[in-house]
């Protein structure tokens, strides 16, 4: 029964979301800082949960999303830019080995299974580490796609360390909000089948998981695969957004980034993940800005106020969480119409107990 | 290697004494009729973990529709027997014969779908999933239909049924073995091993615990079981073996065991008799 009334409500809550990301695209400049903030969050929520997918349902901590986004976005990137503009983009290597182009939604896919490919080869030997050692591993991966990337003997392939240009891109909101509710609504679907609750049986506990006849190496490899799939995709649609992508921006911070908006979220909770990739870009890139300009009030210069406190400022938010309020906003649990209205009864019952 | 084991039988009539010393319910199992038919067959099984020897070739039968078990001292190499004969741990040496099929070539998998199941030491539920998902896991190789099954283990623990939607981690220890021991049964085994089910429970829950288990063993479920609580364990058991150091020392039936001086002794405590 609550089930459905679940489901119901979920669609119907997608079909408001829809139109009113129509109606954003329609009155607000697509180069706003609403507009960037809300284009982010999309692109990130997806990251996010691909991210969660791996560390807080199966349990695996890999920190390699920053380079999984990176191959995305410059499989992406590499396949999509027309042949008439790649004399340009790759003038310093005789306009590149490639010379044909893709359509920009077979280059979303391909972004996805290059980095699924790529993860599961890295997988076979990485995902036999445990906790720190498999992070340490993934770091390290992603730090090495960076330099291979940028390596001048590749540049016929990724421009070397030069930027990829005039592939396809999005203006409006609609596109990423679209490609991330697919995505994230496959991840859900995936979560809440037989081989999602496998998942979060060997993030409870591999030895009975493994008693209970799941084959460990076989779903940590294709949690890692699906995740990075999506990162993929992610790391796609962000090279999209900013219209250029280079290989150096991909650095762990970028990880780290992410791996704070799960937590912040919630470690298992796809809501709280969407719900705290939005707080996290609206945060950072909206309403803690005016910490980063000086500000005068009559004759007095307000203390502390110049560029780069707002990180300062962040940094703090960010270990209050961290120690106050381990759980995230979400702890593992989902946000729903129905949990929703059965709060408001306990308290409304509460209330009327009291009275 | 099992000559060497010093078999204490000395009375013939050992079915008579178990039956009339058992608890509820262990009266009525089958004197007659036991088919006899060894279910899983164990000879020189070694283990070992980097160069230490846990198992040193030991011996030993389980018949279908009995329970026998291993009893022994910490680090006896009892946890480390079951972990290899479900295939967690690879067997250094020996053959492991399950209904006609040898496991130690097996993954946990195929083991698994043959029908042996562990309950692994320490209870070992998914603490963050539900009852209801923890007994689904259990059936995890299996794709047909499994509400029969859920009906027979709610029947069997109707605590799990109060607490359906329950996660895990929030039940006591003894429902968190019970549990443990229901999830093991959803995936149908004709085996179910269970490591120290007793461990770190209340004595009244241990006693629960245990006419669980002699229920299970009445409606035909063959019971491998190793505990440290070894009166319990003796008292239940058909068959049981005594393990010392990777090695099978005595063997008999669990009243024999029971009643031997050097198994009062070393595991039941002599002065209290």
């Amino acid at each position: 029964m609550t089930k459905k009334t679940d489901s119901i409500f979920a669609i119907v809550l997608l079909a408001v979301a829809f139109a009113l990301v129509a109606l954003l695209d329609r009155v607000l400049p697509a180069t706003g800082i609403i507009m960037t903030v809300l284009k982010k969050g999309c692109i990130y929520s997806l990251v996010a949960v691909s991210m969660n997918l791996l560390n807080g349902f199966t349990g695996l901590f890999s920190l390699g999303q920053a380079g999984f986004m990176l191959i995305g976005g410059y499989t992406y990137a590499i396949l999509t830019i027309p042949p008439a503009d790649r004399a340009s983009v790759y003038q310093y290597f005789d306009g590149g080995i490639i010379q044909f182009a893709i359509p920009f939604w077979a280059g979303l896919i391909a972004a996805g299974l290059v980095a699924a490919f790529l993860a599961w080869l890295i997988g076979l030997p990485v995902l036999r580490l445990k906790s720190d050692y498999l992070a340490i591993a993934t770091l390290g991966f992603a730090e090495i796609m960076r330099a291979i990337f940028q390596w001048d003997k590749l540049g016929p392939l990724t421009n070397g360390s030069n930027m990829l240009r005039k592939y396809p891109s999005f203006s409006t909101l609609m596109f990423p909000f679209a490609v991330a509710v697919i995505c994230i609504g496959l991840i859900v679907l995936l979560i809440n089948s037989s081989y999602g609750r496998a998942f979060k049986a060997i993030r409870d506990d591999e030895v009975a998981a493994e008693a209970m006849g799941i084959n460990l190496a076989h779903h940590k490899r294709m949690s890692f695969c699906i995740s990075s799939f999506f990162a993929g995709v992610g790391g796609a649609l962000l090279a999209m957004f900013q219209t250029t992508i280079q290989a150096q921006a991909f650095k762990s911070n970028m990880t780290y980034e992410i791996l704070l908006i799960v937590v912040i979220g919630g470690l298992g909770s796809v809501t709280g993940s969407v719900l705290a990739t939005f707080l996290f870009y609206a945060a950072s890139e909206w309403w803690l800005r005016f910490l980063d300009s000086p500000l005068t009030i009559g004759s007095f210069q307000v203390p502390l106020l110049r560029s780069g406190f707002r990180k300062v400022v962040f940094s703090v938010v960010i270990m209050a969480i961290v120690l106050f309020a381990r759980q995230g906003i979400m702890g593992d649990h989902e946000f729903s119409i129905a949990g929703l209205m059965r709060l408001f009864r306990r308290k409304g019952k509460e209330a009327s107990a009291n009275e | 290697m099992s000559d060497k084991n010093k078999n204490v039988a000395s009375t013939g009539n050992t079915v008579g004494k178990v039956t009339s010393a058992g608890g509820p319910g262990f009266g009525n199992k089958r004197e007659e009729g036991l088919s006899g038919k060894v279910l899983l067959k164990v000879d020189g099984l070694k283990v070992s973990y980097g160069g230490i020897e846990a198992v040193r070739g030991i011996s030993f039968d389980v018949p279908e529709g009995e329970i026998v078990t291993l009893i022994g001292a910490n680090g006896a190499g009892k946890s480390s027997t079951l972990r290899a004969i479900v295939g967690l741990e690879k067997a250094a040496g020996g053959t492991i014969t399950f209904n006609g099929a040898e496991l130690t070539s097996m993954g946990t998998e195929q083991i698994v779908k043959n029908g042996i199941t562990l309950v692994p030491e320490g209870r070992r539920v998914f603490v963050n999933l539900s009852v209801y998902e923890n007994l689904r896991m259990g059936a995890y190789l299996r794709k047909d239909d499994l509400s029969a099954d859920l009906e027979w283990v709610y029947s069997l623990f109707p605590r799990l049924k109060e607490r359906h939607w329950q996660a895990a981690g929030t039940l006591s220890g003894g429902e968190q073995q019970m549990l443990a021991i229901a999830r093991a049964l959803m995936s149908r085994p004709q085996m179910i091993m269970m490591d120290e089910p007793s461990l770190g429970l209340a004595p009244i829950i241990v006693q629960e615990v245990f006419d669980i288990i002699r229920e299970i063993n009445r409606q035909g479920m063959t019971i491998l079981l190793v505990e440290q609580n070894a009166n319990m364990a003796l008292k239940a058991a058909d068959k049981g073996y005594v393990m010392e150091t990777g090695r099978i020392t005595l063997n008999g039936t669990g009243m024999e065991l029971a009643e031997n001086d050097e198994v009062k002794e070393a595991y039941l405590g002599k002065s209290h008799k």
